[in-house]
This record gives structure tokens, sequence and C-alpha cells, in this order.
């Protein structure tokens, strides 16, 4: 039995973590696709608490980076003006949840400063807004393509087991055909018959359906063996003798008992699949620049320079790192309350 | 015998399904290896379709699958476009190399990961437990991808180790233990996070199958019995767990492949990965067909091997076999 407050705790983080996506014109201080040319790979703005003099300040502020004139892409903070950290600031323009036009964001310091909450990339853009927006694309990839998956393996699993016969037969086989295929494999594979050059949207859409089709298998075959047991059991037999119809069976007794594993199979299949998204776009199969995708932020990396010499162009892997996680918790207390319930 | 027979038939048939599903998808495809020659002013249109001819492109589905599994038989599993050579000598020294790597991490997953699940599952709910698990769950979030960009960043920084490729320049010339040296150090990093990335799950499984046989009754009397408690462990509880671990052999060899295609790719090792990029990029309808047939051949393989281990450890599915 897993204690009560992890599973609150990894809600919470996960909840957070969504709203801060959702939200992502609001908590980021920068316009994602704004380049500052004069900035390329600054390294991320240190909040201080402490001035000069020695004198401490309860609100942290920023000092302005500077090119240093004797290196290239280095900076060093010019000491002679402090920038308060400020809450509620007026800034770029944006639409909160891309409907609603605002300029108002959670944070952010005095032109002509800038913060850079995890440095910038090549074109000086801030690294924290692309993040949140990135996050935007990769975490509804993995969101929509998992719905996807699961609406496709309860469809299919649920006929399979509910009618049996050949059709169980036949799907049954089908799923193990998708289950014995490398699913990275299949992706390029699928991926390479598509047409490369495409508008984003359409990019995106092709992108989750291609990830969430690959994927019915599993929940297919998890949710068959749901049904299968549950059609056999006393009361729903009882229901049917009293004349209840295939469709009302489905839907008043068999499919309730599936909602346990359908949530733990999203919770299992969602990080997954943002992976699947980062996979694409960071080899350049998914989406493209300007528009921002973990993936697409973590392929700079690829060149060597920026390996080598700007750590902070990994940011987006730990955000991709404690969604997984979040999920992957979720998963776990989801999955241990089954057991539990169920023996 | 015969239950082996019928799971060899039954990979079989897996395999023609999958390049049948292979087509289909392809089939599905607007444009082709030789639409990218359209942009090209130089080349007439009817060059292109002089070629699209030649490699038998205007053909109708079913012929082309045809001619694509005479060709599998005749061992060349179709023409590339951009290499201009049979598939087959494409991928041989590929699949050599995407096999050593996978198999070595493989080996190297399943060493760490049984003794270790087996400690864990012996204390469980201590803190060494705890830690072991906290390390599984974050090692499982961080994935491959992440996994080999961080090994590759400590390998650059710290110039311990070479990166990319599989060779230094003039390996030719080392002598036979400076080669094998070189092949080492060029292995280490993608080896490593391979090895890394496919780990957690087998902890974690291994340490749920044991802890589950470690509440068993007969267990509970060999212990009472005075059995010894590395005994206990590895020559009781550890036989009584292995069925569903070998399953998980066969089913985990899917992630494994996946996950080293990333590797691959990103550290340059001459596998499967790149050459399956670098076709799908290009749309080398063949090549990218034959890698995915072999992947799919590597897992059925592994499913089999997971098969006979499985008649070869358990008694009870022998005496199953020999009453039908």
């Amino acid at each position: 039995m897993m204690a009560r407050h992890k599973i609150l705790a990894a809600v919470v983080l996960l909840v957070t973590l969504h709203l801060a996506i959702l939200f992502a014109g609001f908590v980021a201080p920068a316009d994602p696709v704004v380049q500052n040319r004069d900035f390329p790979f600054a390294p991320p703005t240190r909040l201080h608490f402490v001035d000069l003099r020695g004198h401490l300040h309860l609100r942290p502020f920023v000092y302005q980076w500077t090119p240093r004139p004797d290196a290239f892409n280095e900076y060093e903070e010019s000491r002679d003006r402090e920038y308060p950290l400020q809450f509620f600031v007026s800034g770029a323009a944006y639409r909160v949840a891309g409907l609603v036009p605002s300029r108002v964001h959670l944070f952010g310091v005095d032109a002509p400063a800038q913060i850079f909450l995890a440095g910038t990339d090549s074109y000086g853009r801030d690294q924290f807004s692309r993040i949140l927006s990135g996050g935007q694309i990769s975490v509804a990839a993995g969101i929509l393509a998992t719905l996807i998956s699961l609406v496709l393996g309860t469809l299919i699993g649920g006929v399979a087991g509910f009618w049996g016969k050949w059709i169980d037969e036949s799907a049954m086989r089908f799923a193990e055909l998708f289950m014995v295929l490398p699913w990275l494999y299949v992706l390029f594979g699928v991926r390479a018959f598509l047409p490369l050059h495409l508008s984003s949207v359409q990019t995106f859409l092709l992108l989750i359906a291609v990830i969430g089709t690959i994927g019915w298998a599993r929940p297919a075959r998890l949710i068959r063996g749901i049904v299968l047991s549950a059609k056999n059991q006393n009361y729903v037999a009882a229901s049917r003798g009293f004349g209840a119809s295939n469709v009302y069976l489905l839907r008043r007794h068999v499919l309730p008992q599936t909602y346990g594993v359908l949530l733990t199979q999203a919770a299992l299949l969602v990080p997954q699949y943002v992976l699947a998204e980062v996979t694409l776009s960071f080899f350049g199969l998914g989406l493209s620049e300007p528009t921002p995708s973990w993936g697409g932020l973590l392929a700079t990396l690829q060149q060597y320079n920026v390996l080598v010499s700007y750590w902070w162009m990994f940011a987006p892997a730990v955000a991709l790192a404690v969604v997984s996680l979040g999920y992957l918790s979720v998963a776990n207390a989801f999955h241990e309350r089954l057991q539990s319930s169920s023996s | 015998m015969k239950y082996l027979f019928r799971r060899t038939v039954h990979g079989i048939l897996l395999l023609i399904g999958a390049s049948i599903l292979c087509f289909l998808f392809s089939d599905l495809a607007p444009g082709s290896f030789f639409d990218e020659m359209k942009l090209n002013p130089q080349i007439s249109s009817s060059t292109i379709a002089a070629l699209r001819a030649q490699y038998g492109l205007d053909r109708p589905l079913p012929v082309r699958y045809g001619s694509w599994v005479r060709s599998a038989f005749r061992g060349e599993f179709g023409y590339s476009f951009a290499y201009n050579t049979s598939v087959r000598s494409l991928l041989v020294l590929r699949v050599r190399n995407t096999l050593f790597l996978t198999s070595l991490a493989t080996i190297l997953a399943w060493l760490i990961a049984v003794p270790l699940g087996v400690w864990m599952a012996s204390h469980p709910g201590k803190w060494v437990d705890r830690i072991c698990m906290g390390a599984t769950s974050l090692l499982i979030s961080l994935s491959e991808l992440v996994l080999v960009l961080g090994l590759l960043y400590f390998a650059v920084r710290t110039h311990a180790l070479p990166v990319g490729g599989m060779a230094s320049t003039g390996f030719d010339r080392l002598s036979v233990l400076a080669k094998v040296w070189d092949l080492t150090a060029h292995l280490i990093v993608p080896a490593a996070a391979l090895t890394l990335a496919s780990l957690p799950i087998l902890v974690r499984h291994v340490r749920a199958c044991l802890v589950e046989i470690l509440g068993t009754p007969f267990i509970e009397s060999a212990r009472a019995h005075g059995v010894g408690r590395a005994r206990l462990l590895f020559r009781h509880a550890l036989p009584a767990a292995a069925n569903p671990l070998i399953s998980l052999f066969g089913l985990s060899l899917g992630g494994l492949l996946s996950g080293s295609l990333l590797v691959e790719v990103i550290t340059g090792w001459p596998g499967l990965g790149p050459l399956l990029l670098e076709s799908s990029m290009s749309r080398d309808l063949y090549v990218v067909v034959g890698i995915v047939m072999a992947s799919t051949v590597f897992m059925i393989c592994g499913n089999l091997l997971a098969d006979v281990m499985l008649v070869a450890v358990d008694p009870r599915l022998r005496a199953d076999l020999r009453a039908e």
C-alpha cells in the first residue's frame, strides 16, 4: 500500500506542471520565438539576494549579462545596476491558453535587463519560455496519442472479448503482429513513408495519429482479458437473462470494469508517447523550427560545440524527466490500488 | 520438438504478416525517392518515369510485393535507390554491429539486474530497497535519449573516452591488442547507455517476481529446514521465479532494439539505426523495409529463444508437452 501523501504529491506535481504548460504564455517571461541576437547562448541568469555592498535583499534581483569583449559567446554580469524581480509585469503579448489576448506575465524584470531562467539558445531565445511552450506541443501530443491508442484498444479489445470466436482470434493475431514489431523502428518506417515537408499543424496531427495507432495492441489485449472475464460473471448472465441487450451489457456491466486498467495504461502511455514525439522531433522527423517542442530543443545538442559548452541546453531533458516521473508515480499508485482491491 | 516447430512456424507467419504490413504502409505514402529529383530541372520527367519503371515502382502493390519476396528468397531483399546495390550488402555489416551492441547490453543488463533484484527482494522496504527503487524510477523517466546525451557529455568533457563511430582512424594498422582496446573504448558509451536504459524495468520485474515467491509456503518450509540464505535465494526462489522472467526477456527485446536505434544514431555507432534514419529521410523504400524486417527477425528470434529456454528450465512445461 503506497502512502496516500505520496500519491497526492505526484498528482499535485503533475497538475502544477500541466497548468504551467497550459498557461505557458503567462508563466514564461518572454515570447518563445523572439530572438535576441546580442545574447546567443547566454547562461541562466543568476538570482541574487546580496548586493555588492553586502546588503541583504528579500526581493531577489538580477544583473544584466554583457558580452565579454575578449571572448566569443561568453558573458559577465554588469554590476552597475540591479534589476529587482517583479511579479505580474506587463510584457510581450500572448494569448491565455491560446484564446484570450493578454500582456501580463507571472514574473519579469525591468527593461533593458532580461531574465533567462534556463539560459538562451543560439538565437538568444529564452530557453525557459521555449521549454514551457514546447511542452504544449510535446505533452499535448503524448496525451492525444494516448487517447487514440486507448479508444482504438478499447474498441477492438472490447469487441474481440465480447463477441469472441473468429473476431477475437483474428484481432488478437493482428495485435500480436503489432507487438512483435519494435515500436521505434515502425515509427521511423511509417514516418519515412509519409511526406516530409508539411505545415506544422499537419505534421503535429500526423505524428499523433501515427504514434497513437501503432500502440493500440497492448491496451486492446488488456481490455479483451477484462471483458472476457467480465462477461462470464454470473450477474452479467443474469442481466442477459432478464433481456438486457448487448449494448446495455457492455455499457452498464462490462466497460466500467475496465476503467481502472484504462487509467493505469493512460498514465503509462503518456510519458512513453511524449518520449516518442521527442525522439522523432530530435531526429528532425517531427515538428521543425521555429515551433518549439522538447525534441526540437534537445536537437541542438547534436552539435558538438553545443553539447560540450552549454550545459543549460539540457534543461528540456529535465522537464521531460520530471513529467515522466510524475506520470510513472501516478501509474504506480493506480497499479497498487488495483492490485490491492482485486486481491 | 513439435512445440518448437509450431513456434517457429508461428514466427514465420508473423514475419510474413509484418512484411505485408510494411508494403501496405509504403503504398499509402504519396511520393517516392525519385520525387525529390523533380526539383532538379536538369532531370526530365521522362527520365524519372524511366527510373521508376526500372525499379518497378510503377507496378501495382501485389506485383511489387511478389518481386520483393522473390528477391528476398535470392537473399537480396530488394534494391537500394540511393546506394544502387542490393539491400543485403548494405545490411550485413550493420546487422552485425547492432547485434553486437544489443546482445552485449542485454547480457550486461541481466547480469546486473538479477543479483540486484534478488538482493532488493530479500530486503523489501529497507533503505537499500528504497534507494534502488528510486534509482530505477529515475532511470526509467530519464529515457535512453537523455541518458546517452548525458554520457556523451561526460565522455567529451573528460576526454576519457573516444566519441562517435566504432573505431578510430587508422584502426587497420593497430595491433590486435590495441584493436580490442580501441573497440572497447568506443563501445563503452553506447553500451552503458543501453544497459542503463534497459536495466530498471528488468530490476523491477526480478524484484517483484522474487518478492512474490519469497512469500510462499515452500520457501518458509525450506527456511525452517535450515537452508542457507544464499542457497535459499538462488537455488530455491530464483528458479521458481524464472518463468515470467524468461518471458520478459523475449518481450524486452523490442524496447532494447528501439533504444539501440536511438543510441546508435546519437553516438554514431554504425548499426541499423543511422541507416534507418538516413533512408527514412531519403525515402529509400526497400532499405527501410529491410531494416524493419531485420528488427522484426531479431524480435522473433529472441522470443523463440525465450520459448526454448522456458522448455529447458521448466520441467512442468516439458511434462505438459510430452502429455500432448
